[in-house]
């Protein structure tokens, strides 16, 4: 057993850092109020490498995998929750789908664009009638000649007003199928802007898909093979969601620690009462539960073993984790967590997301109850 | 042509330093190193010249193991090679700008680049110092660069402006706040860094000219007292100057 973050984990964080500290943190509270990532950020974003950090130096990716990938997206998050869902949706799932279940030939067409920033990737599965229940999937695609026409709508799109690629997933004669989508395929149209309660800056809408013509090679792996790849996508999905909530347990733990040493009340700073000190020491120690077992989740997954299980737990915990973290840190911070004046109301609007996107909190129920029924309860993980 | 950039590593000016049990050092313990602040000018004006002629750029640093995180920042930021002259214990300005002046001089760099201080021990010297040994020409605290062939036409800062100077290569120039905007070491720099080797080599110090003797703390400052916040507080305060501050 290795607990050890390596130099080039240490060299990612304190490289992301210091980007973010200057270029993410003095922006985020208006991404939020503006509801909209600046095109500046995002050519930024590009430039550093944050839009490819987890592929293979081949495809024009990072090569930092998913440790390094998650480790970029704490420190992301720890500044703006927003940007880190419009990277994490970007790379983590749209991209991804490519990356895990694409030919060699898809990969080298649609990667280095999207690694490289110059197009953005949305993941287009859920529909009004599946979205946890995937298999009940309208959207369909039909063989024609060496085309396949495409029908339906896609809810809920993480970045679709921002994409330029969509890995979608349609039924066809033999089952689910994936298909690289682009924007300017004649018959694609984005409804309007969702409006949110939290990652406001991040763009939520639904795609419409009209009699799009697709070419064969725009497959994502085999006909009636797309389920599979879809749920491979959330397992790395979901590792990903979990570093967004480290990485805000640790702002609102810095947070919540510098203001309960600085706000005096009866002649004492805060920290000195035991109430907010046992606050301090839930949130410490419900982090620490969080960055061990997504790291542990990480290092699977950069193995090579399936870790759907593993992520179905990462996402389940530390996704209820943050939300009484960043619960307990508005209640220190009392009348001035709840103000816009400070960035906490934005973390806990932000938070709430977590515990629905790529499979709400129930859902993840089911599958580790799945697993370990099945297994007859022997501890096997 | 060759364009070497000197760093140091030293404390990150956000860390609380305190002095070490003789007396005389920084204790390192909870210390966090960074690369020096006005290098990073030093780097990124280095690149910018790399990218505009032939060049490479080459990092050299005197210290120890630890210097190779700084030195690992500066490949990531770009730069094409590393000499970590090695040495333990504290130097003076003299010994370290004669170990970099040897290398130099090894690596036949026309254009060398400073941060104009290093925010550690702030003595300002070591560039100066360097070019003085090389007999190499040198402008100091520049906060604009520009070289055309041989021929270097640089903007100084002085006290209520800036001075135009001109000079030739070979010279060396320490970098000031100003200077540009450092780029950041990109993800994909850090894997091109991991690439790199730092070569290691023992620095040529000679004798030291130059001994700490002792190191203390400021006194630490008293807390601020509110004594009124209208014209009616105006007595009191002049007393508390008077009597307790002494200072009227």
């Amino acid at each position: 057993m290795d607990f050890h973050y390596s130099e080039d984990n240490l060299m990612i964080r304190s490289m992301v850092k210091e980007f973010t500290d200057s270029e993410i943190r003095p922006i985020a509270a208006k991404i939020d109020e503006e509801e909209k990532i600046p095109e500046s950020l995002k050519t930024k974003l590009a430039e550093m490498g944050l839009l490819g950090t987890l592929f293979p130096e081949k495809y024009g990716g990072g090569g930092f995998g998913e440790i390094g990938y998650c480790i970029a997206q704490e420190e992301v998050t720890r500044a703006c929750g927003s940007t880190a869902a419009f990277i994490g949706a970007h790379q983590s799932i749209g991209s991804n789908a490519i990356y895990i279940g694409g030919s060699e030939e898809l990969k080298q067409k649609y990667l280095p664009q999207l690694t490289s920033g110059e197009k953005i990737a949305a993941f287009a599965l859920t529909e009004s009638g599946a979205g946890s229940d995937s298999f009940n999937l309208k959207t369909t695609a039909v063989k024609k000649g060496d085309k396949w026409i495409l029908n339906g709508e896609k809810l809920w799109i993480t970045n679709a007003a921002d994409a330029q690629v969509f890995s979608t997933f349609a039924r066809t004669e033999r089952g689910i199928t994936g298909f690289v989508v682009e924007k300017d395929f004649p018959g694609v149209s984005i409804g309007p802007n969702e409006k949110k309660l939290g990652i406001r800056g991040s763009s939520t809408n639904t795609v419409f898909f009209e009699d799009v013509e697709l070419p064969e090679e725009n497959l994502i792996g085999a006909d009636g093979r797309g389920f599979l790849i879809a749920m491979k996508t959330l397992d790395a999905g979901r590792l990903g969601i979990g570093a967004a909530c480290v990485g805000a347990a640790k702002e609102m733990i810095e947070l919540s620690t510098k203001y309960a040493n600085q706000r005096i009340q009866f002649d004492q700073p805060i920290s000195k009462f035991q109430a907010v000190q046992f606050m301090l020491a839930e949130m410490t120690t419900q982090t620490y539960a969080m960055e061990s077992m997504l790291y542990r989740g990480a290092s699977k997954y950069d193995e090579g073993v399936d870790i759907s299980t593993d992520a179905a737990i990462i996402k389940l915990y530390c996704s209820e984790a943050i939300s009484e973290v960043a619960d307990k840190a508005l209640q220190l911070h009392g009348g001035m967590g709840f103000s816009r004046e400070l960035p906490i109301e934005r973390f806990y609007r932000d938070a709430r997301i977590l515990r629905i996107f790529e499979g709400t909190s129930e859902i993840q129920k089911l599958i580790i109850s799945r697993k370990t029924i099945k297994q007859n309860g022997a501890w096997k993980i | 042509m060759k364009i070497a950039v000197c760093v140091s590593h030293v404390p990150d000016t956000a860390t609380k330093v305190n002095v070490g049990s003789d007396g005389k050092s920084i204790d390192p313990n909870g210390v966090t190193y960074v690369l020096n602040p006005y290098d990073e000018f030093a780097i990124e004006e280095a690149l910018k010249t790399k990218e505009a002629v032939e060049g490479e750029v080459v990092i050299l640093s005197v210290g120890g193991e630890n210097n190779k995180e700084t030195i690992r920042k500066s490949l990531a930021m770009g730069a094409d090679a590393a000499v970590l002259l090695k040495s333990e214990g504290e130097l003076d300005s003299f010994q370290v700008a004669r170990a970099l002046a040897d290398e130099i001089k090894n690596q036949n760099a026309q254009l060398v680049f400073f941060g104009k201080q290093s925010v550690d021990y702030d003595n300002q010297i070591v560039g100066q110092l360097t070019a003085g040994i090389l007999d190499y020409n040198c402008i100091s605290v520049a906060v604009d660069f520009k070289l055309d062939g041989d021929k270097i036409i640089a903007e100084r800062e002085i006290e209520g402006g800036r001075e135009v100077v001109e000079t030739t290569l070979p010279a060396v120039v320490t970098a000031q706040k100003g200077l540009n905007q450092p780029r950041y070491a990109s993800l994909k720099g850090i894997m091109a860094a991991k690439r790199k080797t730092i070569e290691e080599k023992d620095a040529q110090i000679g004798e030291s000219m130059v001994s700490i003797i002792g190191m203390q703390k400021p006194a630490p400052k008293q807390p601020g007292k509110i004594v009124g916040e209208d014209a009616s507080a105006a007595p009191e305060l002049a007393r508390l100057l008077r009597e307790e501050a002494k200072i009227i």
